[in-house]
């Protein structure tokens, strides 16, 4: 402690008061002013200034984050951890695909060196990606339209375009949804782009405000950039239907706004990397230019790797040379070039047939298994929920989350009373749930839907 | 409907905004790559025109374009002293075994996952890369009173620790040596601090302009922060004595100047990774408080897996709480969280007493080669009669080596010889074998030599 650094055998002393003779006889030995060389004035006032970051305060902890680190902390038997987005396996734990393994070791055996990346990252992977996302023989491929960089996961793309955005359409807002994943805010925030939301979220229907959704669209000013979930909604789970995303495209065009895709799950939502990149590839089919962020964490379960990348889809091949070079004159400053482990086994696995397949297998049993526990249960709602209430908007939302409809208070009930741990705006995380607890989930949501109000004093909005 | 501050309510055409985003880089004073760089086409976007055709071609990094330069070159005699990256003497790149042996432990151990790492990373690895830093029984580290957080490597480590200074610093000034690596001013200001400069190098001693950086050290606005390398300095190999570390110590301490070191050499210097580490250590010992950027880049070759760590030396406990709570917000909006492989192949061998000796050893090894291909640099020069002083290759200290030539003369040795390295004449020596240091020796003399 600070205290324990001027204690030099006696109470308070002020440094004038302190002369060399007086620091001699008092040799404690632990003290480490009194081991150092040289001990002047100088150094003695250094340490009794007060720190130059005193008036820091305490930073609130991370809201999705936080979630774990209180379910840790409970001892209930019961607890469950529906808070962070991380695949687990039906024993609830977390699951490195076997063909992550095999690329670890295969590169082991090659003896790949260790070389700083081009700031632009992996060429194979860059490459691959591009490739994975529009499909390989897509004009935009073959014209050599596409800027690609690799980034560190999702965040780290979202982060370089932004700042892109921030230096080459000043002024120029991000319109995102409400609600969105909660980092957005903050790489937009720090990136000093202004944003502001677009209707998404109908806590009536537990479903989309498509009409919200296309009239904020078209107010916005022309030109604006505009953050679509590729697939999979995050929080909500609630994604357009491709009828929905055909008038999305049409709005978008009319106003001249520029497309802006995060695309953290394909492949994990539906099953099929084709089908969740189809939103993507009708936005590509109209010739429009566009940003992609894309993330490994969760289709290929590299989560701590850190591998994504940002595509910028341009009208010209030359354009998009010139956006990859902007683009690494961000990335530079930032962190030079991106780490290569993620960036390699992404290639390595995407290269070789055998492995692909692999993949797409250990793809398909990920989000399968997601599929099943939400059949599992909304199965278990319906037979236990005797009020006739409609659990339906279950079944229709996808991927990892669920937006259960319940507010805050009633979110909390289900920790307090039922220690289910997930965030405070009711979403869960399906990959987190296992179907040997299925049953008690569903009794938690019924209870904390139509009781909460009478446990808690908090009121509850109708 | 939420929006954040920095929207306004008007608004203005995309073709307005370019127009716009032309008049402030043509007025803005400072950056002048910014001015360069922008041209506003108002009649583009829209049907027919791309909205991105007013960004240009931004220019190669001067420091890895001359990489990319060297790989063009189909001369069979090329030479690429470019970029800070050991070689070995057969000027192969090289994992140390020792890297190899932890990956073999990561990769056998089943029970290893890849879950998120927390924000700051793996505390395993943060405290072990405090505890080499700043040495294991430093009374920081035993009081609490250092945050440490994974970062991508120095870059990342320098990026994140001047996000922190500029957004709760009270001084938004950074002084940073002439010259220095040259990512720094732009890694400084995009952080949002305002980079100034302190005399270091003397061109006329080809050593330290030590009353000069003192001087300019004592007229810096109480609490600026100061940029220290803290051995081997990139690019000129010119370090200062430990006397004259002390000098600079008393100095700063005197004007609460705030030290921000950048250690990317410990161990690699020298040879000693103690050695090494002195000048921060020195710091640390009057109790006073500094940032320090490490990498393991080099010393463990672990170059592409992005592997450093900032640590944030505090008066107290208690405030180095606060900080890493405001570092983990710089962190978040920026990647997250960091990558987990370089980070734990550190851990493996730190924590490890055999791996970390044999970890000294072959890091002792690589310092050597270098000392001896300094030594044979200087030898051939002066076997061959060239012209000049050219004991500062062996005084000088680290990978690089200021040669001392200008930008002509660099043009002249990469078009006639096939020499690639920075146009502020450094070179790596890490990328010289005895093989090529004949190579080299000629075209220093023709170049010193050629009538101009």
């Amino acid at each position: 402690m600070a205290s324990s650094m001027l204690s030099l055998g006696s109470t308070s002393l002020l440094p004038r008061e302190i002369n060399k003779d007086k620091l001699k006889l008092r040799t404690s030995g632990s003290n480490p002013f009194l081991k150092a060389k040289s001990i002047s004035r100088v150094t003695m006032s250094v340490a009794v200034k007060p720190s130059r970051f005193e008036g820091i305060t305490m930073a609130p902890p991370d809201p999705i984050l936080g979630v774990s680190e209180a379910f840790k902390a409970d001892t209930n038997e019961l607890k469950l951890n529906l808070g962070v987005g991380a695949y687990r396996t039906e024993e609830l734990q977390p699951y490195v695909l076997n063909v992550v393994k095999k690329a670890e070791n295969l590169m082991l055996e090659r003896g790949d060196n260790k070389e700083y990346l081009p700031i632009e990252g992996l060429a194979a992977f860059n490459k691959a990606t591009a490739e994975l996302l529009f499909g390989a023989g897509h004009p935009v491929i073959k014209e050599q339209k596409v800027a690609t960089i690799q980034g560190l996961s999702g965040t780290g793309s979202l982060r370089l375009a932004a700042a892109l955005i921030e230096r080459y359409f000043p002024g120029a807002k991000v319109l995102i949804s409400a609600p969105t994943w909660g980092n957005h805010k903050n790489i937009f925030n720090d990136a000093k782009v202004p944003w502001s939301e677009y209707r998404y979220y109908d806590p009536k229907t537990i479903g989309l405000d498509f009409e919200g959704m296309i009239a904020d669209i078209k107010e916005a000013p022309e030109g604006s950039f505009i953050l679509l979930h590729g697939c999979a909604h995050n929080p909500t789970g609630i994604d357009p239907t491709p009828e929905q995303w055909v008038q999305i495209a049409d709005v978008i065009q009319e106003k001249n706004h520029i497309p802006f895709f995060d695309v953290a799950y394909q492949g994990f939502a539906s099953g099929s990397l084709d089908e969740d990149a189809a939103s993507v590839r009708l936005f590509a089919e109209r010739g429009m230019e566009f940003f992609v962020a894309q993330s490994y964490s969760k289709n290929l379960g590299l989560y701590a790797e850190r591998i994504g990348a940002i595509n910028v889809v341009c009208s010209s091949a030359d354009a998009a040379t010139r956006v990859k070079s902007q683009l690494k004159r961000i990335a530079r400053p930032m962190y030079s070039n991106p780490p290569v482990h993620g960036a390699r086994i992404v290639a390595n696995v995407v290269g070789d047939a055998t492995m692909f397949n692999e993949w797409k297998a250990e793809m398909e049993m990920m989000a399968g298994r997601i599929k099943t526990v939400r059949q599992k249960l909304y199965d278990s709602l319906v037979s236990k929920d005797k009020s006739g209430k409609d659990w339906s908007f279950i079944l229709k939302q996808i991927g990892m989350f669920s937006f259960t409809g319940l507010n805050k208070a009633q979110s909390d009930n289900m920790t307090n009373k039922w220690h289910v741990y997930m965030t405070k705006d009711g979403r869960i995380s399906l990959a987190g749930l296992s179907m040997a607890k299925c049953e008690y989930l569903a009794d938690a949501i019924i209870d904390s839907y139509h009781n909460a109000l009478l446990y808690w004093e908090t009121p509850i909005e109708l | 409907m939420k929006t954040n501050q920095f929207s306004s309510s008007s608004s203005s055409s995309p073709s307005d905004r370019r127009i716009g985003a032309l008049l402030r880089h043509l007025t803005a004073e400072t950056d002048a790559d910014r001015v360069s760089s922008v041209f506003a086409s108002p009649t583009s976007g829209g049907t027919g025109g791309s909205v991105f055709a007013h960004l240009v071609q931004a220019p190669e990094d001067p420091i890895l374009g001359v990489t990319v330069a060297y790989n063009k070159d189909p001369s069979p005699i090329k030479l690429n002293l470019g970029v800070g990256a050991y070689r070995t003497e057969e000027g192969k790149p090289l994992v140390l075994n020792v890297v190899r042996k932890a990956e073999q432990q990561l990769v056998n151990d089943r029970s290893r996952i890849k879950e998120y790492l927390p924000i700051v990373g793996l505390g395993e690895f943060n405290k072990l890369s405090a505890k080499l830093i700043l040495g294991a029984d430093s009374p920081a580290i035993r009081e609490n009173r250092v945050t440490t957080v994974e970062c991508l490597s120095g870059t990342g480590s320098l990026r994140v620790g001047g996000e922190f200074l500029a957004r709760h610093y009270h001084q938004k000034t950074i002084y940073i040596p002439q010259p220095t690596w040259g990512n720094h001013p732009k890694i400084f200001t995009l952080a949002g601090l305002s980079v100034k400069t302190y005399r270091y190098y003397d061109p006329s001693t080809r050593g330290l302009n030590f009353q000069g950086l003192l001087e300019d050290l004592g007229a810096a606005p109480q609490g600026s922060i100061v940029l220290l390398h803290a051995c081997a300095h990139n690019p000129t190999g010119v370090d200062p004595t430990l006397e004259q570390w002390e000098q600079i110590r008393k100095l700063m301490r005197s004007k609460g100047l705030m030290p921000f070191f950048d250690s990317a050499y410990q161990g690699f210097a020298s040879g000693s990774l103690d050695t090494d580490a002195k000048p921060i250590r020195m710091f640390v010992a009057d109790g006073g408080e500094l940032l320090v950027a490490q990498s393991y880049a080099k010393n463990m070759g672990l170059y592409g897996e992005r592997v450093g760590a900032l640590s944030i030396v505090c008066k107290a406990a208690d405030v180095a709480g606060r900080v890493e709570s405001q570092l983990k917000l710089v962190i978040r909006p920026m990647y997250s969280n960091p990558p987990i492989h370089g980070a734990s192949i550190v851990a493996v061998i730190l924590r490890d007493r055999n791996l970390f000796n044999e970890w000294t050893l072959e890091l002792k090894a690589m310092a050597d080669r270098i000392i001896s291909m300094r030594k044979q640099l200087f030898e051939a020069l002066r076997s061959r009669g060239t012209p000049g002083d050219w004991t500062h290759i062996i005084k000088q200290i680290g990978m690089f080596t200021f040669t001392g030539l200008n930008p002509a003369q660099v043009a002249f040795m990469t078009k006639e010889y096939h020499i690639y390295m920075t146009s502020d004449g450094r070179i790596s020596m890490a990328g010289l074998s005895s093989k090529t240091v004949p190579h080299l020796a000629d075209a220093i003399h023709a170049v010193v030599t050629k009538a101009v």
